[in-house]
């Protein structure tokens, strides 16, 4: 493989996401923990623009870093949890049997990965001639603008977006009143 | 890159973020761990529709994207509101619905 400024970038951004992702669930304090996940969604935000996703890059660190990140700190914050921090961790035999959970889910993935036919000769040169639903695949239309998103967002997907508006006003409603309400123990 | 790179990092990723569901005891830190394990998921999509030149991969990035939203706003209602009978969002502590 060619050393150039993407693949570069590709290790720069893989590093970033990785080490930061570890510290999100491995950091005591959830504050650390919220900024280094926010780390981590750049750095994805990074790989969207390798992949010619300008759009869901924009989109992804407006939704995820401002709303998202935002909304998870103020809960921190509103919660005041710093009375827990010196708290043990869980018992050792449940971490390691959660360990190996991991480990038994990343070989799968790795076997699923390693024996497919998309990744066999792990060449991306060469796109299969096979477009998923639109026919053959056409090179010359894509691109991840905004303007061809909005065009299929639109058009194609029009009644999947009308239902995703009803999901986050039904999340919205749901969210004050769960916040509001009293629980009784 | 080729697409198998990006395929091993989202494994990686995914499995960063069961370990952290599994690992951890905080009700917030597990929501975040859920929430890498979405964006693992997306960035798989993003480097099909890459791979495949096809656009419904990016598009579905964004249905993706409003399902975490409107998760982690009823979630976060929800740690606050066991927060307020409670006095904790540690996981182990919340046994209500324990037998």
């Amino acid at each position: 493989m060619a050393i150039n400024l993407q693949t570069v970038l590709f290790f720069l951004f893989s590093v970033i996401a990785l080490g930061s992702a570890i510290m999100t669930i491995l950091h005591r304090n959830p504050v650390y923990s919220a900024i280094f996940l926010i780390v981590t969604l750049f750095a994805l935000a990074g790989f969207y623009v390798l992949l010619n996703a300008p759009f869901v890059a924009s989109v992804h660190v407006i939704v995820y870093a401002g709303a998202i990140m935002v909304l998870f700190l103020f809960v921190i914050m509103l919660l005041n949890l710093k009375h827990d921090l010196s708290r043990k961790r869980g018992k050792v035999g449940r971490r390691a049997f959660a360990l190996l959970l991991v480990i038994i889910l990343l070989a799968e993935m790795g076997v699923l990965i390693g024996g497919s036919q998309l990744t066999g000769n792990g060449v991306a040169a060469t796109p299969p001639a096979v477009g998923l639903a639109n026919g053959p695949a056409d090179s010359t239309k894509f691109s991840g603008s905004t303007a061809a998103i909005g065009k299929q967002l639109f058009t194609t997907y029009i009644l999947p977006f009308e239902i995703a508006s009803v999901l986050l006003l039904v999340g919205i409603v749901g969210a004050v009143i769960l916040a509001k309400r009293k629980l009784t123990s | 890159m080729p697409l198998v790179y990006y395929l091993l990092l989202s494994a990686l990723l995914f499995g960063i973020g069961v370990a952290g569901v599994l690992l951890r005891r905080n009700a917030i830190v597990i929501f975040m761990s859920i929430e890498l394990m979405l964006n693992a998921v997306n960035l798989t999509f993003v480097a099909f529709a890459a791979h495949f030149k096809n656009l419904e991969g990016q598009i579905f990035v964004f249905f993706v994207m409003v399902v975490a939203a409107a998760e982690v706003a009823v979630g976060l209602a929800l740690i606050v509101a066991i927060f307020r009978v409670k006095q904790t969002v540690f996981v182990d502590e919340i046994n209500l619905m324990k037998w």
